[in-house]
């Protein structure tokens, strides 16, 4: 088995009508065993800016925290905040530092511009940008999400429709799936606010 | 019209022809073994081929009032979940149940091999076959395709003229007979219920709810398992199916989500 596929995990993001979502399961497991219900696999970076890193438990979690240390320092000698294409590119250029020993890990990008612009994005584990403009997904699910989202995504969504799609394509996924689900993770943002749901799933 | 039933028939013997050893079991159907150099290499690709539904969680145990059955309907392919509907529990006559672990074909095509058996049995002999001759029926055979690839985990629980039978038997040609088993990737979880709340007294209810809850169980930490958890219940007339309930809804039912004062918020963004 892949060190990917070792704790499991299902991402998505999709973009709406000034708005995106970003999604997560809420599995830990160690292989095939179920270890934690609770886990979180999508971060906030910033008021309009998320990530969501699939892949090896431990390396995603060491991912962010450098993510949140480069962030932190740029926000204090810009005092501002990263527009997502730039965090994209940090986070590509942090993954390709590791070329030849990479982080497992999937990530996925979602935020807002400041002009209320979604921006979506994913990218390999040596920091490859993958650029969307409708929906991207990681993780052990990700063949049942792409199908999912393939076939539920309409463009220009409200942001109560895409919660709904989104989730909708996550459980639909993860019901597919033996190493993601155990619930889901939601997070709508739209130029005003950050709605954040924990849905309830199926537990096998 | 004849029916052409030269295909039940077995093709070649096992072993050498004139093995007087196996004659008892010749009239197991025989399957052609492959002429090659390498038989372990063609195994081990004949094996991958036909990579079998491993994860299982399937359990059995004889109480005061006969045997509980249980078992979850998920079959999967590496990660994937190719069903969540499969029927783990065969019912092989109306007094005998068998359970299915690892390869879904080879449980199912022997434990209907079992079952004409059994039926043949109980017309030259005029009385049921006993748990204890059927089992053995089975260990006899898996035995003979032992080291072939055969994959096979069950356990064959009756009501016969000695009263509630349960025997374990797999394709590595064991056959233990005991009061209390589980088969299958969620086994170990099931067994840590099943051992803590196992009373021999236990009421049918009691032992049906206590069956339900092992293979719950299992199915919430082995990703493997899941689907419908169904409970059958073998006693002096026969089995009968209890319960199949999903275990999606079965979790909201043992652990219903207590409303949080909050359950959504917003998040105070740090360093904004």
């Amino acid at each position: 088995m892949s060190i990917f596929e070792y704790n499991g995990s299902a991402l998505i993001a999709m973009v709406g009508k000034n708005c995106f979502a970003i999604a997560s399961d809420r599995r830990l497991g160690v292989q095939l065993q179920t270890v934690a219900t609770d886990f979180k696999r999508i971060n906030q970076v910033h008021d309009r800016l998320f990530i969501g890193i699939s892949g090896l438990a431990t390396d995603a979690q060491t991912l962010y925290q450098r993510l949140m240390f480069r962030h932190k320092l740029y926000q204090l000698r810009e005092e501002r905040d990263m527009k997502p294409e730039t965090f994209a590119s940090l986070v590509s250029a942090i993954l390709y530092e590791k070329r030849f020993g990479p982080y497992f890990c999937q990530p996925v990008i979602a935020g807002l511009s400041d002009e209320d612009r979604p921006f979506i994005c994913t990218m390999d584990s040596i920091g490859a940008k993958e650029l969307a403009k409708d929906f991207v997904v990681a993780g052990t699910a990700s063949e049942s999400l792409y199908g999912a989202c393939e076939a539920m995504f309409k463009p220009d969504m409200e942001a109560e429709e895409l919660f709904e799609i989104v989730s909708q394509a996550l459980f639909s996924s993860v019901d597919r799936d033996c190493l993601s689900g155990w619930g889901g993770h939601v997070f709508v943002v739209t130029p005003t606010e950050v709605k954040e749901r924990i849905l309830k799933g199926r537990m096998d | 019209m004849k029916l052409d039933t030269s295909g039940l028939e077995s093709a070649a013997p096992l072993v050498g022809a004139s093995s007087g050893f196996l004659d008892g079991f010749a009239d197991a159907p025989s399957f052609e073994v492959p002429t090659t150099n390498d038989f372990d290499g063609f195994q081990k690709e004949a094996i991958q081929m036909v990579k079998p539904a491993k994860g299982t969680t399937t359990l059995a145990f004889i109480f005061k009032e006969g045997v509980m059955v249980a078992a979850d309907s998920r079959a999967s392919m590496g990660g994937y979940i190719s069903s969540q509907s499969v029927k783990k529990i065969i019912e092989i006559n109306p007094y005998m149940l068998g359970t299915m672990a690892g390869g879904a074909a080879d449980c199912q095509f022997w434990h209907r091999n079992l079952g004409i058996k059994c039926r043949l049995h109980e017309l030259a002999n005029k009385r049921r076959i006993s748990v204890t001759g059927a089992s053995k029926l089975l260990a006899n055979i898996l035995y003979s395709y032992r080291g072939m690839g055969l994959s096979v985990g069950t356990m064959i629980a009756g009501w016969d003229e000695t009263g509630p039978g349960l025997y374990y038997v797999d394709s590595e040609g064991g056959r233990l007979k005991g009061m209390r088993f589980s088969v299958g990737s969620g086994s170990p979880y099931a067994y840590g219920v099943l051992d803590n709340g196992y009373r021999y007294d236990m009421s049918v209810e009691e032992a049906a709810e206590l069956a339900r809850r092992a293979i719950y169980h299992a199915t919430f930490r082995d990703g493997a398992s899941g689907g419908v958890a169904s409970v059958y219940h073998v006693g002096p007339n026969g089995w009968k199916k209890l319960s199949g309930d999903d275990v999606g809804e079965l979790h909201y039912h043992y652990y219903p989500v207590v409303q949080g004062a909050v359950e959504q918020e917003m998040v105070e963004v740090a360093g904004a």
